[in-house]
């Protein structure tokens, strides 16, 4: 087994928000149908203004969708060093600090938290930060990927 | 859900989940990951994989929904994590069974949360470890 060549030296770099996203209500019916979230609150506006939303809300990891968008400006960054053939996914964490509303303009910080080779595997944590345009906090993405070094030929 | 409903060691029902390749297709496009070692039978084999298997992430919704289902508003899962540990490998012929069951493991009264733990299996093989969520209680 050989090690993985991956850019230790990028622990701690922060990749700026790249424009903006609107969640759509449609994106979030597609996501909920996906994972077989069938609570009206994730299809019908009227369900979710019931419980005290503007409009339908994501489910618990709808976000995902932002963060990975977001995380591939570093992941597949050619000075990064990442072979993303080889990569699978180790953790992920999502801290919801106010729900995630169609309507909602976010904006998707990206934090490299750490990167280190483990037993000749890379390990790469991300963090994306989810704000609402005016900066208010709505979700932070934790995401741990594994790029699994090359079999000796 | 309210806090008089739950204690440690409350249960949630089972749920049981088949996945087809359809349903990985489904998930692919409304994610927006659409890497090909969940839709293409060749691309899975080529770099070491049994068949084609599941998004991780398909597989820690299927376990949101449990959780967000249980809390009777998916707002109230205020946190989620978990550890990727097996692929759900999912065959042409047949669909993929994931089942889930959670259980209470911690009450804070001042926070008004409960603490869930998630066990998910498919074909015998614990596929996320370490899938805990905490969840508002009202």
């Amino acid at each position: 087994m050989t090690t993985v060549s991956v850019d230790e030296s990028f622990t701690g770099r922060v990749y700026p928000p790249n424009g903006t996203t609107t969640v759509t209500a449609d994106a979030v019916r597609a996501f909920a149908r996906a994972v077989r979230a069938a609570h009206p609150s994730h299809h019908d506006a009227e369900a979710a203004r019931a419980l005290g939303h503007r409009d339908v809300v994501a489910p618990p990891t709808f976000a995902v969708t932002l963060a990975q968008a977001a995380e591939a400006q570093f992941i597949t960054d050619p000075a990064a060093g990442i072979d993303f053939s080889r990569v699978v996914h180790g953790e992920e964490r999502f801290t919801h600090h106010r729900p995630v509303v169609a309507g909602d303009e976010l904006a998707a910080e990206v934090h490299v938290d750490r990167v280190r080779v483990v037993r000749g595997n890379a390990m790469v944590t991300t963090r994306t930060e989810l704000t609402l345009t005016d900066g208010t906090p709505v979700t932070t993405v934790t995401s741990t990927l594994v790029v699994r070094a090359e079999e000796e030929a | 859900m309210s806090v008089e409903d739950v204690q440690v060691g409350t249960e949630l029902p089972l749920a049981r989940y088949e996945l087809s390749r359809e349903d990985l297709a489904a998930y692919a496009e409304a994610s927006g990951d659409r890497n090909p070692i969940h839709l293409d039978e060749a691309t899975a084999r080529s770099v070491g994989l049994p068949d084609v298997i599941a998004h991780g992430m398909l597989t820690m919704g299927l376990a949101g929904t449990v959780v967000a289902d249980w809390a009777g508003d998916p707002t109230r899962v205020l946190s989620f994590g978990t550890k990727f540990t097996a692929p759900v490998v999912v065959p042409a012929d047949a669909p993929a069974v994931v089942e889930v069951t959670g259980t209470v493991v911690a009450l804070d009264p001042a926070a008004g949360t409960a603490e869930v733990d998630l066990t998910v299996t498919s074909a015998g093989a614990k596929v996320l470890t370490r899938a805990r969520a905490v969840v508002g209680l009202t």
